[in-house]
């Protein structure tokens, strides 16, 4: 079994990339972040088991890099000429993360979100200096994407990055998250992050493939409460059009009741503080180690756990039925 | 026999069923022994002879489009799962996914 090296004679990687003295704004801390071993959770010495935490991006979550990215990319192209604003249809991390952007970049920021989004998400991007625009509660996230794509066709002044086509998405994963992990690792027999976008899947999964052709490439699903699904038509279904099924080796549904455990497992073992998605990633993780025997497994943990502690599940001993009625990733 | 869970939205074309019990040993045989009692079913599951593209097949909680597709072997005391393709993401879970027209407006569009 080979170590967790680096060419003889460097210092040994830092989690951060070596700057010549301080980084001239946030956005140059997006990704290079740390990879951490996970020596309590692996289920034998055999089995080396690594975390890429992504919570470590400067705004919290590994969406810094694509929405970094997704600007960069619409910038080199002149694609945002002076005037010009973002709007994507987010509450979650990616709004949070093109606040960020935006605001170093001097952009500014429309997130539109239905109108049952959780006040604190509101707030918090509102604070980072976007507006926020919402679209009717009982249309979902298909009504906040159509309201999103008719403001930007009643007016040329919107750029919609779309996290959910955007090939900047797939792009960032590729030369990031996927080109650091094969950088600083000699061997990956299984990479497993958490499906969303499918851009984490495809971008460093391509790219940790072209360094380690035999590598086991991962998703980790989320199964909803019965409630969450219920709100869901086959008509309104989605698959995002960067995601191609046929490049993933394994596609793992995980509970909530999963993912809880995954993510108590290492805040109690490890003192690793993630998101719930994270504890889905270290489910499957975990069990393809185990089904493994002996090799290299890692996981990418999009976000820590900050904007979950309010949540229910925590002290629940039913964790499926606290977290039933709500969304998680 | 294997157990076929039928997510909310299918429910109404499965005579409200939440959970059917079939036989076979593929998913194939167990669907089409669904689809024979359900045709309603049937036709929102299956698209020219395929899972259709917006709806997820699960075995032993793992999607049939990594395993063997329809050919994917069940035993029994199986669960199949059937679920309503959806992005994740916290909006793209706010009650209702993303509309499979939607595209991205201008200027995203090129990125493809």
């Amino acid at each position: 079994m080979s170590e967790n090296t680096v060419p003889s004679g460097d210092p040994p990687p830092a989690g951060r990339q070596e700057h010549e003295g301080p980084a001239s704004s946030i956005l140059d801390l997006v990704g290079n972040t740390p990879l951490v071993e996970l020596k309590r959770l692996a289920p034998s010495p055999a089995v080396r088991l690594y975390a890429k935490l992504e919570g470590q991006n400067p705004s919290g979550s590994v969406k810094d890099r694509i929405a970094k990215a997704m600007v960069e990319t619409a910038q080199a192209r002149g694609e945002l000429e002076p005037g010009r604003e973002l709007l994507e249809p987010t509450s979650g991390n990616t709004g949070i993360s093109l606040a960020m952007v935006a605001r170093i970049k001097g952009y500014g920021l429309t997130c539109v979100m239905p109108a049952n989004a959780t006040p604190e998400r509101r707030r918090l991007l509102e604070l980072m200096g976007a507006k926020v625009v919402e679209s009717p509660a009982d249309e979902g996230t298909n009504g906040a994407v159509q309201k999103a794509l008719a403001m930007a066709q009643e007016d040329p002044r919107y750029f919609m990055p779309f996290q959910y086509a955007n090939e900047a998405n797939v792009q960032a994963h590729y030369e990031g998250t996927g080109a650091e992990i094969a950088d600083e690792l000699d061997h990956v027999d299984v990479l497993v992050a958490g499906l969303g976008t499918g851009g984490t899947l495809m971008g460093a999964g391509r790219r940790v493939r072209e360094a380690f052709p035999d590598v086991t490439v991962a998703a980790a699903e989320p199964l909803p409460g019965d409630p969450v699904i219920g709100l869901r038509s086959l008509e309104d279904g989605y698959v995002p059009p960067i995601l191609d099924v046929s490049r993933l080796d394994r596609k793992l549904l995980v509970t909530n009741a999963e993912s809880v455990a995954g993510v108590r497992a290492l805040l109690e073992r490890e003192a690793i503080f993630a998101g719930v998605s994270s504890g889905a990633v270290v489910h499957v993780a975990r069990k393809l180690a185990e089904e493994l025997g002996e090799g290299v497994v890692v996981g990418i943990l999009a976000d820590g756990g900050w904007k979950y502690l309010s949540a229910p599940f925590w002290a629940a001993e039913d964790v499926e039925s606290a977290m039933e009625n709500s969304v998680w990733w | 026999m294997t157990t076929v869970r039928i997510p909310p939205t299918l429910r109404p074309d499965a005579e409200g069923e939440r959970e059917i019990a079939a036989a076979g040993s593929t998913v194939r045989e167990v669907l089409d022994e669904v689809g024979a009692r359900f045709p309603r079913l049937r036709a929102r599951i299956f698209e020219n002879g395929n899972i259709a593209a917006f709806v997820n097949v699960y075995v032993g909680g793992e999607d049939i489009r990594t395993q063997d597709g329809l050919d994917t072997q069940v035993s029994d005391g199986s669960t199949v799962i059937l679920l309503p393709a959806m992005a994740g993401g916290t909006l793209a879970s706010l009650a209702g996914g993303a509309s499979r027209l939607a595209q991205p407006a201008s200027g995203a569009a090129s990125t493809r």
